[in-house]
């Protein structure tokens, strides 16, 4: 053995040094320890700079069925019906969530009582998505070493901590579905790979359990119920039917399908719904090919065999189709949902279902924003999938899929990206591996070849590689340039991962910031304000009209009762109060009388510059009220088929409730300098009705920047 | 009045599914137990009993819960 440094240490010490396989796993294990917080620790930015608080919109609904699951109990949480939010409607609350963030966070919540660390359930909401992607980072190992080997299970791993697609929904704060279930997802798959490839039960019916989560966390996870049997059916097409698979596919499907159907909100779909379909499908299609597998054994004779092949065959097809037929023909199994068919048919939504369509997250992917959230994996993944080709195994096989399949739906989807991501870095993960393991390989023999042991079959074999070494001088440099290539790759990857993270990904978006003009930092914290100006000093029964966007965080933070909110069930409602922001005044007044509105909420970014306010939705509004209520038309709002807000605008437009509410008394403020008093900063122009004046509301509180403004409607007059 | 209960399709595909599961788990078991599949050759067959019974309870319990 060659003398190390190892060597020179004094004798009690030098009982400390290890054998090459510990030191290899103490160094597995310090990176993934390593990793593991790197992942928690990446996504705190927010935390740091504002405060630990739950961001966006739907976030602050899940805040707040988790606060009453922790308060309440989980039969109260199970059987709960919310009256405060879509009125008079009200919503089933337990039938119409998907329970496995709130149980995960107050189960979370609860043990850490249990240890006697007594934190606040927001504490604990915040940091779930950080914990779990941490969490994440080590099934990415998992998976990776089961695909390939345990170093491209490492660099999955550290890959999957930074990768920017997965942060952006996963930060702390940001207490949504995704934090968990992209956990769940990545868990399933490599837990049903690991089934398939030990074909034992009991991974399988571990693969059940990832599934159970999974269905239990986000409305996702159609994605694997319908990638799995297409998984199984491409392995049977390509002659690699197993027993294995059988066991596998078989215990995750049937015991997957019935803790799946546990929870309320999926209820019967995975026998009803078109979208399972193709699990059973592949189900019957499995145990058709276990049937003809062992006759074939049985009868031991090819001819008769294939003649009863295709008997089998032809009468299994009919009876399928037959039943498929029927089936969908008679609508006792639905057909795709609007949500997941407009995956399929990306057309499908802005025709037909306006609310779909209006939602930013939905709109088809750009390029700038794949290399923004995968920088170098956008090039490593067709080099992991060469790789994937040519070492193909059923685990390969699957990533491939996975990985194919989830990239045509993130370029139909901009959401979808989070999807894709796990995918993406484990088939990058590969890539970057077995090249750097190649070229490692290459720096190592050249070195090594001088030292060739002789007489043996290695040695000749050592001494040929010199010999053909010696014949490519640059071989050895190359190798290096090469790694160092690498490397650099890697680490612009990080650097590039860590500012996306800090500038884009991280705020909260209820409480904006910007550059003042002595660069110091200016916080617009006007949500807040509004939703506790409510909290304080309204009725407690009082009922707030707004638009859908802001709903869950006017019940979560002003604990009023809304008239709609971001779950969007119910359109004709959304349609209702689109066309009561799109009327005349008096119009509206009739139909906020009918819904009990006691106040209005608008949301206007004129006077700060903010962009996402509503006059800028207000087309939306326009266009999902007409949609139903065809009085509403959007052309009476546009000039020329443009959106205007000053003199040349519509005017329908200049006297329609949303514009009124937006601009009252606006017109006597001077935005900026140099500009004439009712300068929009967002649209850039000065607006066309200066003098509004309204007669059925009135001003009840504007915020300090005028980003939030709510009107009391008045009661009807005594005498009319 | 409590025999069958008030949630009918509940109790069919809960009957449905345990004859289903239960025959499905029976295949796997013989084929993991069968000396002749090469492919479960390093199985030993106290395990593949112990995975059976834990993958039969589980699907008793959820049917139980299920029943309606």
């Amino acid at each position: 053995m060659a003398t190390t440094a190892l060597d020179f240490l004094p004798a009690p010490l030098r009982s400390l040094r290890l054998k090459t396989k510990q030191q290899e796993l103490l160094l597995r294990v310090s990176t993934l320890a390593l990793i593991y917080v790197l992942a928690f620790a990446v996504r705190l930015f927010s935390v740091l700079r504002y405060e630990s608080m739950i961001h966006e919109f739907d976030p602050y609904f899940n805040y707040r069925t988790t606060l009453f699951l922790s308060e309440n109990g989980f039969s109260e949480f199970w059987n709960w019906f919310d009256s405060e939010s879509w009125y008079p409607l009200g919503r089933v609350v337990g039938g119409t969530l998907f329970p496995g963030l709130m149980v995960t966070a107050a189960l979370l919540h609860r043990l850490l009582r249990a240890l006697s660390l007594a934190v606040h359930i927001r504490e604990v909401c915040v940091l779930t998505a950080p914990f779990f992607a941490a969490n994440t980072t080590l099934v990415a190992y998992a998976f990776g070493r089961e695909i390939w080997d345990s170093g491209a299970g490492l660099l999955a791993a550290a890959l999957i901590a930074i990768v920017p697609g997965y942060i952006s929904r996963s930060v702390a704060g940001s207490y949504d579905n995704e934090g968990v279930a992209i956990f769940a997802l990545l868990l399933t798959f490599y837990l049903f790979v690991r089934a398939v490839n030990t074909g034992s039960l009991a991974w399988a019916l571990a693969s059940a359990f990832g599934y159970f989560y999974m269905v239990s966390a986000w409305g996702g996870y159609v994605f694997i119920i319908n990638l799995v049997p297409l998984y199984v059916l491409v392995l049977l097409v390509t002659g690699r039917y197993s027993q294995r698979l059988y066991v596998a596919y078989n215990c995750m499907y049937v015991l997957g399908m019935l803790l799946a159907m546990q929870i309320r909100f999926v209820g019967f779909q995975h026998v009803q719904s078109g979208e399972h379909m193709a699990a059973m499908g592949v189900f019957f299609l499995l145990q058709v090919f276990y049937f003809l597998d062992w006759v074939k054994y049985l009868l031991n004779d090819a001819r008769l065999f294939k003649s009863f092949l295709r008997i089998t065959l032809t009468c299994v097809i009919s009876v399928g189709t037959l039943a498929l037929g029927i089936g969908t023909a008679s609508g006792y199994i639905s057909p795709w949902t609007g949500r997941f068919y407009s995956l399929l048919d990306p057309t499908y939504a802005k025709d037909h279902i306006p609310i779909i369509a209006s939602v930013s997250e939905h709109q088809p992917t750009a390029w700038s924003s794949f290399m923004f959230d995968f920088h170098i994996l956008l090039f490593l993944f067709p080099a992991g999938l060469y790789f994937c080709f040519k070492r193909l195994s059923d685990a390969t096989i699957f990533i491939v899929m996975y990985g194919l399949t989830s990239m045509y739906f993130a370029g139909v989807m901009v959401r979808l990206i989070l999807v894709a991501a796990p995918a993406v870095c484990l088939i990058s993960a590969i890539a970057a591996s077995a090249t750097i393991k190649n070229l490692t390989t290459l720096i190592r023999t050249k070195s090594k070849s001088p030292q060739a042991t002789s007489g043996k079959t290695t040695g000749s074999k050592a001494a040929a590689k010199g010999a053909v070494d010696q014949s490519l001088p640059f071989q050895h440099n190359a190798a290096i340039a090469l790694l160092l290539g690498a490397f650099y790759l890697l680490s612009r990857y990080a650097i590039h991962c860590t500012w996306v993270t800090s500038e884009a990904y991280s705020s909260p978006s209820i409480v904006l910031a910007a550059r003042g003009h002595n660069g110091g930092r200016v916080i617009f914290d006007d949500y807040r304000e509004a939703y506790y100006w409510l909290r304080q000093n309204t009725p407690p029964d009082a009922k707030i009209m707004s638009w859908w966007d802001y709903g869950y965080q006017i019940t979560a933070m002003g604990n009023r009762t809304v008239i709609v909110d971001n779950n969007t069930w119910n359109n004709t409602h959304i349609a209702t109060v689109g066309r009561a922001m799109s009327s005349y005044e008096d119009e509206a007044y009739e139909i906020m009388q009918s819904l009990d509105v006691n106040y209005v909420l608008v949301v206007f970014g004129g006077v700060t510059g903010y962009s996402s306010d509503d006059i800028n939705k207000f087309l939306w509004m326009v266009r999902i009220g007409g949609g139903v209520f065809p009085v509403i038309k959007e052309p009476d709002y546009l000039v020329n088929g443009e959106y205007r807000v000053d003199k040349g605008a519509a005017p329908k437009m200049l006297n329609c409730l949303m514009y009124k509410l937006c601009y009252y008394r606006f017109g006597e403020l001077t935005t900026e300098y140099g500009k004439p008093p009712g300068y929009d900063r967002v649209r850039g122009v000065e607006i066309g009705n200066k003098d509004i004046k309204l007669e059925y509301l009135e001003e009840a509180f504007t915020t300090s920047n005028w980003i939030v403004r709510i009107y009391k409607v008045k009661p009807p007059k005594n005498r009319s | 009045m409590g025999l069958v209960g008030s949630f009918p399709f509940n109790s069919f595909l809960s009957g449905v599914l345990s004859c289903i599961g239960t025959a499905v788990l029976a295949v796997c078991l013989r084929i993991q137990v069968n000396k002749d599949n090469k492919e479960f050759k390093d199985l030993p067959p106290e395990r593949a009993f112990a995975d059976f019974v834990l993958c039969n309870l589980v699907l008793h319990l959820v049917i139980m819960n299920f029943l309606g």
